[in-house]
């Protein structure tokens, strides 16, 4: 356990001063507006600047523009929203998981929850013929809690509690269960693989108002509950005996954190399929940045996180012109060294 | 007086008791399951949607001309029967020599990524290329090494190489299935199908042509990794206690490094990456042989009956033929788990 706190250790010192975090907190909220704007500016279309306040000013006033540019850029405001709003819960999600787990490879898609989600939802299109998006929602929560749970008593049975190998090995154990199940279920139903693979990828470019309505609110009471949380979360990271004389429910914080951080995680998965590594990573950097205080460090990982998904559909979508490279591969990509060096500077238990 | 020793005569009798009974485990296990291949072999040369005796399969496995028979045993099963040998083999090898080498039952080629850089290269092969056959398995081969190599070298330095290799190779392999996740969405429907069925792991389809690779390097590294296999019993004690015992630990690590790569890349090259072969066969191998002994031959043996009786079962056991990696997957998950509650409970890759 004390391991896996020391990946933070630069960084968990108090003398990083509140002048930094407010200057990083500042310069997070400007490259969130920054990516916004490159997200709405950037795409298989190249627009121009004009083009770019015609479409936004159209769009705040809800008309149609005639100009194709404006138009190509309204198209690409709903897909930016819901990647702000993904990238924010995932990032938030994995700070709680690593706070609650004490462990710095805590993360939905390592700990196999994204594949729990994909399994209830493809049992939902192949045997309850779902279809409607509350339903695709309410299984994925369904699957991805069990699946968290199952993946967490797994990862810390025996000796030592969860060590970061245990767990990732638990994970990736059960990922590598579930998807046997999942080609089970998907391979004599050719029209449901058909729908699903699109599924698998982790994408924002689906995105609908409609589908990011049922989620919002999770999302909202998520991200609220979670910053609630965060000084009972920095008692915990004390470790539990001195938690409990600081007055903090050791137990009851832990399930409330926990059901927050798959929820957050479940409800992006229901919309936009599973997108790895963002929970893992953001959380890393601000801890780097501005200390592991969790009044901080929630708050920033979920801007973080929103820049993060923001910029990485933006890049997908000009890298892959005219088509695009979904935003949870380009994750993927960049989650995957984040990994290494994370593996590389926690000290792990001798195996 | 004779000079006083250490062990009495009875205790040397004990322990000389004791490594017989082993040895007449380990031949009796070593016998069972050779011949319950070999019943698994015959089963699925005979059964079908014809059932031949095994008069006419041995007539057509001689080169007779039996009439019906030739075809659908010569043409279909055989390959078929073969594949599936040779793949458990060569899974269970490379398994097995892993999980020995990293001292770490959970630790397969399957779970730390590299048989996804064999699969994301044979997807790319089948469905972006359109190769097939050699270029396929020549293709993922060399992505298996490369992954293997790009792993190896991340985690290297500093203590403790074993655990950071895992989850270094869990990240890569991450990766490298949203490679292939990417390539699924691009296909055609039709290439789709075809891949996700070959993503399963499957002997549907097998041609006698894909055989000769597969057995080359069954007979080629099989070989070399039991040659190796006093050594990798060595090196499950640890670097420095393997050096004290002359092991040259590099070297002998990178040989078995490289085989057990190739026999998982050339398998999977072939039938696909049927899921959980290489990582269970180990450790039942084990528990069949009983503690104290190489296990590399009996996990070989292990590994081709998983993969046969996987493959019966999934065409006969259900009203849908499922291929023989989605039989293997969901038969293995519940022995996965209580291996990996097992293995923590004992602390063993905490």
């Amino acid at each position: 356990m004390t391991t896996a706190l020391r990946a933070p250790r630069r960084a968990s010192t108090p003398t990083v001063g509140a002048r930094r975090r407010v200057i990083v907190l500042v310069i997070g909220v400007g490259a969130v507006l920054a990516s916004v704007l490159l997200s709405l500016a950037f795409g298989s279309r190249p627009v121009s600047a004009a083009e770019v306040v015609e479409g936004i000013t159209t769009w705040v006033r809800g008309e149609t523009p005639t100009d194709i540019g404006a138009l190509a850029v309204q198209s690409r405001v709903p897909r930016t929203v819901l990647a702000l709003l993904a990238g924010a819960a995932l990032a938030l999600s994995g700070a709680l998981m690593q706070a609650i787990t004490r462990n710095p490879l805590a993360d939905p898609g390592i700990l196999g929850v994204n594949t729990g989600a994909a399994l209830a939802v493809v049992v939902g299109i192949a045997f309850l013929g779902i279809t409607s998006m509350w339903s695709y929602l309410g299984l994925a929560l369904a699957g991805a809690f069990v699946t968290a749970l199952f993946v967490y008593f797994v990862g810390s049975v025996g000796p030592g509690g969860t060590t970061p190998i245990k767990l990732a090995l638990a994970g990736a154990a059960t990922t590598a269960a579930l998807s046997s199940l999942v080609s089970a279920i998907l391979l004599p139903r050719q029209s449901v693989m058909d729908e699903f693979r699109f599924w698998q990828v982790g994408n924002v470019g689906r995105a609908a108002w409609e589908t990011m309505a049922v989620v919002a609110p999770v999302l909202i009471v998520g991200a609220v509950v979670a910053i609630l949380c965060a000084s009972a979360l920095n008692a915990l990271a004390l470790g539990d005996d001195l938690a409990v004389g600081l007055g903090v429910r050791v137990g009851r914080i832990r399930i409330i954190a926990a059901i927050t951080g798959v929820a957050l995680c479940a409800a992006v998965t229901a919309v936009a399929g599973p997108i790895g590594f963002v929970g893992l990573m953001v959380p890393h950097v601000v801890r780097l940045l501005c200390g592991a205080d969790q009044r901080w460090l929630l708050p920033l990982s979920a801007l973080g996180g929103a820049v993060l998904l923001v910029l990485a559909d933006t890049v997908g979508r000009v890298i892959g012109s005219p088509g695009e490279v979904e935003a949870g591969i380009i994750t993927a990509f960049l989650g995957a060294p984040v990994l290494i060096v994370i593996a590389r500077r926690t000290r792990m238990r001798a195996l | 007086m004779p000079a006083p020793t250490l062990i009495s005569d009875a205790q040397l009798t004990g322990v000389r008791d004791a490594r017989l009974r082993r040895e007449r485990r380990r031949r009796i296990a070593l016998s069972v399951l050779a011949l319950v291949a070999i019943v698994l072999m015959g089963a699925m040369l005979m059964l079908g949607n014809t059932i031949y005796s095994p008069a006419e399969v041995i007539g057509v496995i001689l080169g007779q001309d039996v009439p019906g028979a030739s075809f659908t045993v010569g043409t279909l099963r055989i390959p078929r029967a073969l594949s599936a040998l040779l793949a458990g083999i060569a899974f269970g090898v490379a398994g097995s020599t892993f999980q020995t080498m990293l001292r770490n039952p959970l630790a397969s080629p399957d779970v730390i990524g590299i048989t996804s850089g064999a699969s994301a290269a044979a997807i790319l092969s089948l469905i972006v290329l359109g190769w097939g056959g050699g270029a396929t398995v020549t293709l993922s081969l060399v992505a298996g090494i490369a992954t293997a190599v790009v792993i190896y070298v991340a985690a290297r330095g500093g203590e403790s190489t074993g655990g950071r290799l895992i989850l270094i190779g869990i990240g890569v392999g991450a990766m490298l299935d949203a490679v292939v996740a990417y390539l699924l969405v691009r296909a055609d429907v039709y290439d789709v199908a075809v891949a996700a069925r070959w993503m399963a792991g499957s002997l549907n389809g097998t041609r006698m042509e894909q055989i000769p690779p597969l057995v080359i390097a069954v007979v080629v590294l099989v070989p070399l990794v039991v040659a190796l296999g006093r050594d990798l019993r060595a090196l499950e004690l640890g670097d420095a206690s393997a050096t004290s015992l002359g092991v040259r630990v590099d070297r002998t690590r990178v040989l078995l490094v490289i085989a057990a790569v190739a026999l998982a890349c050339f398998a999977t090259a072939t039938t696909g990456p049927i899921a959980f072969v290489a990582f269970l066969a180990g450790p039942i191998a084990a528990r069949i042989v009983g503690p104290g002994s190489s296990v590399i031959i009996p996990a070989a043996l292990t590994g081709a009956c998983l993969v046969l009786a996987a493959d019966l079962l999934g065409q006969f056991a259900f009203d849908t033929k499922f291929p023989v990696g989605v039989i293997t997957g969901i038969l293995g998950a519940p022995y996965l788990i209580y291996l990996l509650i097992r293995t923590s409970r004992r602390g063993g890759s905490s």
